[in-house]
């Protein structure tokens, strides 16, 4: 991955999409050839509730500067129950990490369904905006990580 | 150390295009761990395949890493692939340069780095890859159908011909369900007895099928191929092995009691068969109204019973069988009206009577012998209002949902009026006429022709004046009120999941919709599976249908079953969550977010300072884990680990842009 020099930066976007339904929207919008930006980088993973906070702190340790958590629409998971929990535990998360001092919009969560490949293009254009308007993340990237 | 081999495929020129395909591959071949990257034209036909084998055998590979299309279209055949290996089929990873990066990106700088990002995060993951094994669970090859309605007989039937075993457990002291209530079935008016009978005697008689009637189900433990089900066998009183269900004892006792089979429009005693043709034709006691039972008095049906079946003893028993299918079968019940409808009288009014209560008095063996009679005062009625969606499409009172075969039993209802009470007057007050079926928008346009007059609207209220029933409404066509006069008034009323079906379905680990109703596995195209591997349903406990489509459901239901009961053996996918015992506090988050019930907390020895103690620890059920990884992300401890999709995988793939 290219280093951050301070004309040319990129916002860099870290997503965990489920494997049933937004990834399949992801795969969609392709299939479809639908044109988004390539800020995104997709970690697949089989349920919304699979995503540990600890991901995604880890992504913003890195300096990742936004992650996104993708899943079914409540009631729609493949695993009956899955992003209720994802649902809760993303709403403290964004809790905390405003609590940690990291901006509204740099951790978001999206439901998009398999069929939904127009609201995935949709999200990745705005969440792209909304964290290049934030512009990099400083404050909770490793201090070795970067000169 | 570790030797991955990447490979990254044009896909013609689906990626070629935009994606720099050779430049991937050299930037592939520098990353740790990486013994060998190549191009290929097409990955996935024969010569792709024997490319990648003849590489793997070559530089002695043990891990690869496939830059294609998404996973979700060739994962399973490079799994297979890979079988031909030495390499296991899950030390693969697949990054998707295709789907989510050269058809949805057009600058070929940007999306060639993303792709060599994508690699580099795969890479990261395989590395973490370890073997994993499918294993396999014997099938039990027997099935449990609960609920002995026309679904339940259906399925059990079809399972039952095909050669395997069924144990048909019904909650009442005779199988047949609501259909045997039902006087004719729409829209061909053949006797729902003629036809449903056969089938009931048939179950009763087919050398696979176990009947128990008066039984439920109490608990349900195990997994797909392997649930052991623990029956509820509630006392009957008379001994059904003895019994030659001769009569004797219902003729003579005493005691009478509302029957709820002729739903309340007669009396049965209190030693009873539910109705004529009960299968199995034996008598049970009512509990409930036994007066022996209740005060010791009377005892008559022992005394005279020939062969001394009778067993005031009796006692409600538990039996324990391993199952390899269940079906829920469980079916419907109607809405009770005179709650939700203290405007048509709240059941004050002995002749406004429900749908189901017009079947029994048009019905041949019913309490008037087939012959239409207002329960009131048994005369006949020559005007009858019918009114349509009592508690159905009605948010406000009772049902937003649909019924679905109110339409046209309300039709057949007309019909039947008008048919057997010559000079007779029908009045069908409706919202919509919804005849979606073979032959039935025939038979309503023929009902219309034979008389009946639908009037467009609600009826607001029911009154008694003068010995009439005042239905009155609007006509939303005319926009008129509009008065009827009636004798007698029929309320086609909602169906509503069977009482205590959804308890039974939760004990079967099946969720139910906000109404109540069963849900299936995918609402097209998995239609009679549930979230629960082996656990099917079928008929009316899935949601309001007619009897047609009832049946077509529960055949497929045993389709299913039948597919599963074929196999002797099931391959059960690894990709599951593994506990790492010395490390589980035992706190059961994880036990209460699995969706499928496949974690329990299991006590198991332990040390403690030098002593003996017993420590709590989660365990999980291989054959019944989803893999969706919910206990893992809900563990304090981070001692349950989803095998494929560990912890450490994500966090490496996390990391992967910026280990160089």
């Amino acid at each position: 991955m290219a280093r951050i020099d301070a004309e040319n930066w990129e916002p860099k976007i870290l997503a965990f999409c489920c494997n049933w339904c937004t990834y399949t929207g992801a795969d969609l919008a392709g299939l479809n050839r639908m044109k988004y930006p390539d800020n995104i980088r997709i970690v697949r993973v089989p349920c919304s509730g699979r995503v540990n906070p600890q991901f995604i702190l880890r992504g913003f340790q890195k300096g990742y500067d936004g992650v996104l958590v993708c899943g079914c629409h409540p009631g729609d998971c493949h695993y009956t129950s899955g992003n209720y929990f994802t649902r809760r535990r993303f709403l403290l998360m964004k809790r905390l990490l405003e609590y940690a001092g990291i901006e509204t919009g740099r951790f978001q969560a999206r439901w998009i369904s398999g069929a939904e490949a127009a609201k995935f293009r949709d999200t990745v254009l705005k969440v792209t905006e909304e964290i290049r308007a934030l512009g990099p993340n400083h404050r909770m990237k490793e201090a070795d990580d970067h000169e | 150390m570790a030797r991955t081999g990447v490979i990254i495929c044009h896909c013609g020129s689906n990626i070629a295009s935009v994606v720099d395909v050779e430049r991937v591959a050299l930037a592939a071949g520098q990353m740790p761990g990486v013994t060998y990257a190549a191009t290929n034209k097409y990955t996935c036909s024969i010569s792709g395949q024997d490319m990648i084998k003849q590489a793997i055998a070559e530089h002695e590979l043990d891990r690869l890493v496939i830059a294609s299309c998404t996973p979700r279209m060739h994962e399973t055949t490079f799994r297979k692939m890979l079988t031909k290996t030495s390499i296991n089929p899950y030390m693969l990873e697949i990054a998707n340069i295709r789907e989510q990066c050269s058809w949805v990106h057009t600058d070929k700088e940007k999306a060639t780095e993303k792709a060599i990002d994508l690699v580099h995060m795969a890479v990261a993951k395989v590395l973490k890859d370890q073997p994993l094994f499918t294993s396999s669970i014997p099938v039990h090859k027997k099935c449990l159908v609960v609920g002995g309605g026309i679904a339940g007989i259906q399925a059990a039937l079809d399972v039952a011909e095909a050669g395997y075993e069924v144990t048909l457990v019904e909650r009442e002291p005779s199988i047949g369900g609501k259909m045997v209530m039902l006087d004719k079935t729409f829209p061909t008016l053949d006797c729902s007895a003629c036809i449903s009978t056969p089938k009931m005697a048939e179950a009763g008689a087919h050398p696979n099928i176990r009947l128990m009637t008066s039984c439920e189900i109490s608990a349900v433990t195990g997994y797909i191929g392997n649930f052991q089900v623990t029956i509820r066998q509630k006392p009957r009183y008379v001994n059904h092995d003895t019994c030659t269900g001769c009569g004797l004892c219902e003729e003579k006792c005493p005691t009478k009691v509302t029957n709820l089979f002729d739903q309340s429009l007669s009396k049965r005693k209190a030693i009873y068969k539910l109705f004529p043709q009960a299968v199995p034709a034996k008598p049970v006691i009512d509990s409930e109204h036994c007066t022996m039972l209740k005060s010791g008095k009377c005892g008559l049906c022992s005394k005279l019973c020939p062969l001394g079946c009778i067993n005031f003893e009796d006692q409600e028993d538990f039996i324990t069988e391993t199952f390899g299918a269940i079906v829920l079968a469980t079916g419907y019940d109607l809405i009770d009206w005179a709650k939700a409808y203290p405007e048509y009288g709240g059941g004050k009014y002995a002749n406004v009577i429900s749908g189901l209560q017009f079947e029994r008095l048009v019905n041949a063996s019913g309490p008037t012998e087939g012959h239409i009679q207002r329960p009131g005062d048994g005369a006949e009625p020559k005007t009858v209002v019918i009114v349509k969606c009592v508690g159905s499409r009605d948010p406000a009172k009772a049902k937003a949902y649909c019924s679905r075969a109110c339409c046209m039993y309300a039709a057949k209802h007309a019909h039947q009026i008008l048919e057997k009470i010559e000079g007779s007057k029908v009045y069908v007050f409706y919202i919509d006429v919804r005849t979606p079926g073979k032959g039935y928008e025939e038979f309503y346009d023929k009902t219309r022709a034979d008389g009946a007059v639908y009037i467009r609207g609600r009826v607001s209220k029911i009154y008694e004046e003068g010995g009439k029933l005042i239905c009155k409404g609007e006509d939303t066509l005319i926009g008129k009120q509009v008065a009827v006069e009636a004798d007698m008034v029929v309320l086609e009323t909602a169906m509503e999941p069977a009482h205590g079906s959804t308890e039974t379905a939760a004990t079967a680990g099946v969720s139910a919709d906000k109404d109540g109703w069963l849900t299936e596995a995918h609402p097209k195209l998995r239609p009679v599976e549930t979230q629960t591997a082996g656990v099917y349903l079928c008929g009316t406990a899935q949601g309001p249908k007619d009897i047609p489509d009832t049946v077509a459901q529960a055949s497929a239901a045993a389709a299913k079953v039948l597919g599963l009961l074929a196999k002797d053996e099931l391959e059960t996918s690894p990709m599951i969550s593994v506990v790492d015992a010395p490390k589980c506090s035992g706190c059961g988050f994880c036990e209460q977010v699995c969706p499928v019930k496949a974690i329990s907390m299991v006590d198991v020895p332990s040390m403690y300072n030098g002593k003996r103690v017993t420590r709590t620890v989660a365990q999980v059920n291989s054959g019944l884990c989803s893999g969706c990884g919910a206990c893992s992300a809900a563990c304090r401890t981070g001692c349950i680990d989803l095998l494929g999709f560990t912890n450490k995988q994500i966090l490496e793939e996390v990391d992967a842009l910026w280990q160089e």
